[in-house]
């Protein structure tokens, strides 16, 4: 590149390209991520002003300490049934997500995507809302709906496109809906939920509702326009919203600097808007439920939206699509300095006297096997690539609510191609 | 004396020395090798050229299509950016305002959305509004198009928005060799390029035969590839099978679904692969209609406003007396793209028969 003689004295310009510390076959260190000693960071009151505690979107909101203890003041002090509920719905989305995992592998379905590492960012924060509260999640929170109970059936059919399957096999695996437990269609697009779930959220203080919505995204969709359309809106119209940042570090390949992390906290997005931010320990049930409960009441209390990152790590690959390995260093996980949010609760329940390793691992192996007995009941409805389970008219339906007349013509065609082809798949 | 780098204006032969027509050897490639050496063609020719999309860098792309050139030709030249669509089209117009090439990649054509405004308000209106003064010589890559049960965010061929928009040019490869040389006149035309690469064909010809075995390049005349540089020129088509009965216009991977059932029903049809939609090769599609007196489309867009309307409505015009029986198009259906019934979706060879033989009848 020529350098621009009317300067010459002056050394040229360089373009900052991030790199992340670590690649396939490097030395984890992670030494350098703060990590805040747990029970340190103030809880203001939940009707403070949002520009009084900006120091919380630059540390690390945390209540479990290094021995399993529940410490400081954003302990949320839960009895030991709703920590043992917590425990349970993780280690079955993990379960879950194990053997779905399989059978993606074994060519049952089409696509799979794991949480694991984070799954105490959709099911301790879900524990923490009211069971009316509406969720626009992403394509990593499968813990809301194990969550909310919805039945584990339903989410293998999903993912199987089979004929039990009540999205009728329109939907990629594992972008479910379910309205009647609170949760969003979910869109494969990055980010469109966050300006939708302001949306919502807007909607039910005109209406003088007392339910509030909550969204999540990837630190990496931050960069897309939506999300920043759903500061502005959230922060305009003080929104009753929690909007949640799970910072896992990757965005498939692309580590958290390019999203903006090498600069400042993803939590520090709210400043700039005037929204309360928080920055969590992920990796710490008790931190995100603390969290999460403290934004709600702020939402239902008319004081307006709160971002929340969720510091974690993605353990696994982005998708079934996706292989880590030849990008990131394979030492990550296991140096991860906030370790396993499942192992962090046992260790607590354990610490408190009300759980022990032999439960554990008896649950473990109870889920498993749940997991798989319904497993094999959802193959009875078919899976991805053994024919199509839908009727071929499902197709045309809801695409508009009353069917045009080109599209009962190309249902037609359809139809006639059927019968052209001599049925050799699906049957009407 | 402008410089030819820095200077949006400058043709890229003032950029760049003149090479031979075709160089190196050629080898065995398949699409997305083809694709790949396009770029690093281009980034060895020409140092205007970046590449640059969401995991493009280190990893070298989700379908590995930059893979190798980051290594090669350094972090400022090829680099992953933000996922923000919008953003990586708007400064890649911006790198453009600046006298660079930007070669930016949408990691699937299912997101490009976010950029249209990008796209449609500024890169293709850019030349115009400023009389001259700036261009977007951007080339978009983004894999697009169905058959791998992406489900409706990983499937789409909205390539019609595009070709709608004055401004813009939209190319379509089919093969290897087409994919390699039409990208290299892509990357060195001073317009902004929509070059969507059918991803169901990255690694083999598809015969529209889903549950038939999966082949590869190494078999198809398309896939041999001269390891140098070569272009194939933007406006035209290529006639890949040359027939009396009727002319089928196609692109993509339809061109070798369209192949597969001429083939079996033994219909002796003239098949042109379009290669470039916008600007379209008239001449080419003219003659070849004006001969058989029958034209078919067949693309896998959805049918409404859809490619294949304009293409009708040309050949229509300008052919409506040689015409012996009503344009036929075969396309997708007006519904998102299904995840399971992806194949009853797809229009396959039995779609395409049935239209034949209702194109023959009369």
């Amino acid at each position: 590149m020529p350098v621009d003689a009317k300067r010459a004295n002056l050394p040229p310009l360089s373009l900052h390209v991030p790199e992340p510390q670590f690649r396939p076959g490097d030395e984890v260190d992670f030494s350098d991520v703060a990590v805040p000693p747990a029970g340190e960071q103030p809880r203001p009151d939940t009707a403070a002003d949002p520009g009084t505690f900006h120091e919380l979107a630059y540390t690390l909101v945390r209540v479990l300490d290094e021995d399993g203890n529940a410490v400081g003041p954003w302990n949320p002090r839960l009895d030991a049934d709703t920590l043992r509920t917590m425990l349970r719905n993780m280690a079955l989305v993990r379960a879950f997500d194990e053997r779905m995992f399989r059978a993606q592998r074994q060519g049952k379905t089409s696509f799979y995507m794991k949480c694991t590492g984070e799954e105490a960012v959709s099911v301790a924060a879900t524990s923490a809302l009211a069971a009316d509260d509406m969720c626009f999640p992403s394509y990593r929170q499968q813990g809301i709906l194990i969550t909310r109970g919805y039945p584990l059936i339903e989410m293998m059919n999903q993912i199987y496109s089979n004929k039990g399957d009540k999205l009728q096999g329109k939907q990629l695996p594992i972008m479910y809906s379910a309205r009647d437990h609170g949760f969003f269609s979910i869109s494969g697009n990055l980010t469109t939920q966050f300006p939708q779930a302001v949306g919502w959220a807007m909607a039910s203080a005109a209406k003088g509702d007392t339910r509030i919505s909550a969204t999540w995204c990837g630190e990496g969709s931050t960069a897309e326009g939506d999300f920043h359309s759903a500061l502005t809106f959230a922060t305009v119209y003080k929104a009753p919203v929690i909007l949640n940042v799970v910072n896992n570090q990757w965005a498939i390949s692309s580590f958290s600097g390019f999203a903006g992390a090498e600069a400042t906290t993803f939590a520090a997005r709210a400043i700039g808007y005037g929204i309360a931010g928080l920055r969590v320990d992920g990796n710490d049930p008790l931190a995100v439920y603390a969290a999460t409960q403290w934004a709600a009441e702020r939402a239902r209390t008319n004081q307006g939206p709160t971002l929340i990152e969720h510091f974690t790590y993605r353990a696994e690959g982005h998708s079934t699509s996706d292989d880590p390995s030849a990008y990131r260093s394979a030492q990550e996980w296991s140096s991860w300095p906030l370790g396993d949010p499942i192992k962090r609760l046992k260790d607590h329940l354990i610490g408190l006297g009300e759980w022990d390793e032999d439960r554990q691992a008896a649950q473990d192996q109870e889920l498993a096997e749940m997991v798989r007995k319904t497993q094999k009941d959802a193959e009875k409805n078919g899976i991805l690539g053994h024919g199509m389970h839908q009727k071929f008219e499902t197709m045309f339906e809801g695409v508009y609510e009353e069917m045009p007349w080109h599209l009962k013509e190309q249902m037609q065609q359809m139809l006639d191609e059927d019968d052209a082809a001599g049925h050799p798949g699906p049957k009407r | 004396m402008s410089d030819p780098v820095t200077d949006p204006n400058a043709a890229s032969e003032d950029r760049i020395a003149p090479v031979p027509e075709r160089e190196g050897d050629t080898v065995r490639m398949n699409m997305i090798q083809a694709i790949n050496s396009a770029m690093d063609v281009m980034m060895d020719r020409d140092p205007a050229v970046v590449v640059m999309g969401e995991d493009v860098g280190y990893f070298g792309g989700v379908f590995r299509a930059t893979a190798g050139l980051q290594e090669k030709y350094g972090k400022t030249r090829v680099f992953d950016t933000p996922i923000t669509e919008c953003g990586i089209i708007g400064v890649a117009i911006g790198m453009g305002a600046y006298g660079l090439r930007p070669v930016p990649e949408i990691q699937f054509a299912d997101y490009i959305y976010p950029a249209l405004d990008q796209l449609v308000s500024e890169a293709a209106r850019l030349r115009y509004r400023s009389a001259g003064e700036f261009i977007a010589p951007l080339t978009v890559r983004s894999p697009f198009g169905g058959g791998i049960f992406g489900g409706q965010t990983h499937s789409q061929s909205p390539e019609g928005i595009f070709t709608h928009v004055s401004g813009l040019k939209t190319v379509i490869p089919a093969t290897p060799y087409d994919a390699k040389g039409l990208l290299i006149s892509c990357i060195e035309d001073n317009d902004p390029v929509i070059f969507f690469e059918p991803k169901r064909i990255y690694n083999g010809p598809f015969s529209g035969h889903y549950d038939a075995p999966a082949r590869n390049w190494s078999n198809h005349p398309g896939g041999e590839v001269p390891t140098g540089y070569y272009r194939i020129p933007l406006g035209k088509a290529a006639v890949t099978r040359q027939g009396a009965a009727v002319t089928i216009l196609t692109y993509g991977t339809m061109v070798h679904v369209v192949a597969q059932t001429v083939e079996e029903t033994g219909i002796d049809a003239e098949i042109i692969d379009l290669r470039t939609l916008m600007p379209l090769d008239i001449d080419t599609i003219l003659e070849s209609v004006k001969k058989t007196g029958r034209c078919m489309i067949v693309h896998e867009a959805t049918r409404t406003q859809g490619f294949g309307a304009e293409l009708s409505a040309v050949v229509q015009e300008r052919c409506f007396y040689h015409l012996e029986a009503p344009i036929e198009r075969v396309t997708g259906f007006d519904t998102p793209y299904p995840h399971s019934l992806e194949w009853a979706y797809f229009p396959g060879p039995v779609r395409i028969r049935l239209a034949l033989e209702k194109i023959l009848k009369d």
